[in-house]
């Protein structure tokens, strides 16, 4: 054997012990529940949601929501501001999520107008309207910068929930053209309606003063207010009282726009039981909540104070004393719904709401179909291959079935090593690869045949084979790997599964089919002087 | 055992009446897909799906009774089929609608469908899996599709552009158009719904027929410096006939693995599978047939052209000996 074949073999066998190590060892082991070493166990290729079963969904962010806020907390001081310096205006609105507008500025104080709204502008562009009317606009920056934080947030909010759910290998990720859209795999959760509310929960808590109520119907409150509510109120609906019987039904509160205390001050939420032994959830605030509860419930001893989640009131107790840092949620709660919501509450609130765009449920069952299915296939087209091979190559055919099984091995090897997620499409792509990774041994092989019939040497032969078909080679497997990038960029999912084992296919096929192939030729030739014959 | 040992096939003369009927079938293919439509998958539509295993397989006839009775609207507009090896008593009912897409009731429809199956007294079951997918999904996948088949087209025909010449990417970039137009026309002649699954079929068929002409485009650039003196037909035709048994090997293992995916791979890759099986073959006649047609046709002066080169050849040889190593050497 010369020294050159001699390193060729080397090579061979190391990439061969090495794939088969991350690919194939792992997913045998794993067989025969061996989970020793850890190290290598841990690189096992993962099997997607269609194969595993679980949940999928697609949700978008709201973006819109986060904006808003912006907006109205920006018009809100801006008209605390203008009474601060006592600038008497007309109508405050907003017409849009990114815009309000001031009314009725008084020509003469123009000068303190602007004086008292500059802060409003680092956020937003003002521009002079008809009526001594200012119109708010956000900057088109700090728009783009509001919807990505938002999305950003929401992303971080729901990987802290799911983890929170206790689900293995959860995987959520921010997708879509516009990138508001959030996808979110749960394999093997099969409470889909739980794991669903979970996460979309706005889980907003604010503890709010109440001005009056409860009252039976929203137009009796107003009724209070001669039909005109005070811009610092608002009316919130919730559930009636915390005594028996009243459960059910809809009560309305008026409340102080502003939150004593909001989510953000929230240390820790708990599950927990009330004085009637009902389940109910437990809170505590920060330190800089505290103070500020502390001062509120002190100064408003004997009046009501609202717990308001995500909008709706859940209960109003009176306040009997300072309350500094702790505090009860109430209500008619399962001690599921307790725990839920003691879950949500700590993982912080939703800076925007979200809806759903795409739902899919993979029963335990359905997978294991699939995998069997897809395993069937793989192992019918292998054996198809393997024998029309051989019927038709003979022992060349064997050199080429060497090269597939190796080409395989390295296939599983490389989507293991890079944490790749075998899915459905995945195993077509493995299939496929198959079929078409033949093709390189094939073209190889006949112009070896071509060669030989213009009565070359087997040597020369073999090697001119190999040369001139390296370039065609070069460029199917380019031009192949430039459509599996597409692929692989308009993928969502199982989609760029099949993409990247058809791409890593392609890589390992051009290996095994030049290198590896011509390696066993040179082997099997190696050591005999003249050969007579070559059996292709 | 040697398949078409020197081949002499003229393909060439073949090559309009093989683009005419590539048109017929085009053609034919594009009045099904305007009269019947081609039935977009769920992923593409929206709707909600419902994969539901029961004790005993009911009759397709007897879920869409049900679903008539029960089910809100009524079931005409439901897709009843089974789903899956007969053994596994599953079904799979589909509906165009989806719960509200505002909050979390997203499910409602799916919900609402498994009630109404309940409650048509067709023995016990379980839902073993749902999928439900809003209209805006459908919108932004159609466009990512297409910009995906746009843009790998492009890449190709520019890769092959520097490789060869702009004549030959351009053929095999029509080839590639052909076969998935092809596809497509046989996709609508047996109405397979168009999932994201058979695009990406489509996909892999646009790789493997580049592939196919690919091969065939080597040998043409490498016999155009061995057979300096023939016209560019016969160039064609010759490499063609040398790569023939190749061609037809690899369509054949190809198709090896595409029928056992068809027959073995499950439901979910039925779609795919036959995609799979049609590319296949219209990819090897499109790189034998189509692409080669293309060339011919853009670059009908050849022959005056290689004339042309050799008397240049032949006046100034050592200047185009080494022009010709340089483009060897590329």
């Amino acid at each position: 054997m010369n020294k050159n074949l001699r390193w060729k073999v080397i090579t061979t066998i190391a990439v061969l012990v090495l794939f088969t190590a991350v690919g194939v060892y792992p997913i045998v082991a794993s067989q025969y529940g061996i989970n020793w070493p850890s190290w290598l166990m841990s690189k096992q290729l993962k099997l997607g949601l269609d194969l595993k079963g679980g949940v999928h969904l697609v949700l978008r962010v709201q973006t819109e929501d986060a904006l808003r806020v912006e907006t109205e907390t920006t018009m809100e001081r801006s008209r605390e501001a203008l009474q601060m310096a006592g600038i008497m205006v007309g109508n405050v609105t907003m017409p849009s999520a990114v815009q309000f507008r001031i009314e009725g500025v008084p020509p003469d104080k123009d000068q303190a107008f602007r004086q008292a709204v500059v802060d409003a502008e680092t956020n937003f562009d003002r521009s002079s309207g008809t009526n001594s009317a200012y119109t708010f606009t956000m900057k088109p920056t700090i728009q783009r910068t509001l919807r990505d934080e938002s999305v950003l947030q929401a992303r971080q909010t729901i990987e802290r929930r799911v983890n929170e759910l206790g689900v293995a290998e959860p995987s959520i990720a921010q997708q879509g053209q516009s990138g508001d859209q959030i996808l979110v795999q749960l394999p093997g959760v099969t409470d889909v309606d739980r794991a669903k509310e979970i996460i979309r929960s706005t889980g907003l808590l604010e503890l709010k003063l109440v001005e009056m109520g409860p009252f039976p119907t929203q137009e009796a409150a107003m009724s209070a207010y001669n039909n005109t509510l005070p811009p610092d109120l608002l009316i919130v609906a919730g559930n009636a009282g915390s005594g028996e019987g009243a459960a059910g039904s809809t009560v309305y509160y008026v409340l102080r726009r502003v939150a004593a205390v909001s989510g953000r001050d929230l240390r820790s939420a708990r599950q927990s039981l009330d004085q009637n032994n009902r389940p109910a959830v437990s809170f505590t605030l920060s330190g800089d909540g505290a103070r500020r509860f502390g001062q509120v419930t002190e100064q408003n001893i004997g009046r009501y104070l609202a717990i308001v989640l995500d909008n709706r009131v859940f209960s109003a107790p009176r306040i009997d004393g300072r309350i500094t840092d702790q505090g009860q949620i109430y209500g008619s709660f399962t001690p599921q719904e307790a725990n839920d919501l003691a879950l949500i509450l700590r993982s912080g609130a939703l800076p925007a709401s979200l809806t759903y765009l795409e739902e899919r449920t993979i029963g335990p069952s359905l997978g294991a179909d699939s995998i069997r299915s897809g395993v069937t296939a793989s192992v019918v087209g292998l054996v198809l291959i393997v024998l029309f091979m051989l019927a038709y190559y003979k022992l060349s055919g064997v050199n080429a079935v060497v090269a597939l099984i190796f080409n395989l091995i390295i296939l599983l090897g490389l989507m293991a090593y890079v944490g790749a997620v075998m899915t459905l499409p995945g195993i077509a792509g493995f299939v496929l690869t198959m079929g078409i990774g033949v093709d390189s041994n094939v073209l190889i092989f006949e112009r070896i045949k071509e060669e030989l019939d213009a009565n070359r040497g087997i040597r020369a032969a073999i090697n001119a084979g190999f040369s001139r078909v390296f370039l065609t080679l070069l460029d199917t497997h380019v031009s192949a790997l430039i459509a599996a990038a597409f692929l692989f960029q308009f993928g969502t999912g199982p989609i760029r599964g099949f993409a990247l084992t058809l791409s890593i296919g392609l890589v390992s096929n051009l290996f095994t089919s030049t290198f590896v192939s011509k390696t066993l030729f040179e082997l099997v030739l190696g050591r005999r002087q003249q050969v007579a014959a070559l059996s292709i | 055992m040697r398949l078409f040992k020197n081949a002499n096939y003229n393909f060439m003369r073949w090559r309009w009446h093989a683009v005419a009927l590539s048109w017929v079938v085009i053609i034919a293919g594009m009045v099904v897909i305007a009269t019947k439509g081609l039935p977009r998958g769920i992923e593409f539509a929206g709707g909600s799906a419902v994969i539901a295993q029961f004790d005993q397989t009911p009759s397709v006839q007897a879920v869409r009774e049900a679903l008539n009775r029960n089910y809100p609207g009524g079931g005409q507009d439901a897709v009843v089929q089974s789903y899956g090896d007969p053994s596994l008593r599953q079904v799979m009912v589909r509906v165009p609608q989806v719960g509200a897409e505002q909050g979390a009731s997203l499910s409602t429809t799916a919900q609402a469908v498994e009630a109404a199956l309940r409650k048509g007294n067709l023995g016990n079951f379980t839902v073993v899996g749902t999928e439900i997918v809003g209209p805006a999904v459908g919108q932004e996948l159609e466009n990512k599709g297409l910009w995906a088949f746009g843009l790998s087209l492009v890449g190709i025909l520019a890769y092959l552009a520097f490789r060869f010449q702009f004549s030959f990417a351009l053929g095999a970039v029509v080839a590639t158009i052909h076969d998935i137009l092809v596809a497509l026309a046989f996709l609508a002649f047996f109405q397979y719904d168009l999932t994201l699954n058979v695009i990406a079929a489509i996909l892999t068929v646009t790789g493997y027929s580049t592939n196919d002409t690919i091969v065939i485009f080597d040998r043409v650039r490498e016999n155009m410096r061995s057979h300096r003196r023939d016209s560019l037909n016969d160039i064609i035709n010759i490499a063609i006939n040398q790569t023939l048994g190749r061609t037809i090997l690899t369509a054949g293992t190809a198709l090896l693995s595409a029928i056992a995916l068809f027959v073995f791979g499950g439901e979910v890759l039925r779609g795919f599978a036959f995609t799979m099986i049609v590319g296949v073959i219209t990819g090897t006649y499109s790189s034998v047939f189509v692409a080669a047609a293309i060339v011919t046709f853009w670059r009908p002066k050849h022959r005056r052209a290689v004339a042309a080169a050799a008397e240049a050849q032949a006046v100034s040889q050592p200047a185009r000996r080494s022009k010709q190593r340089k483009a060897r050497a590329s």
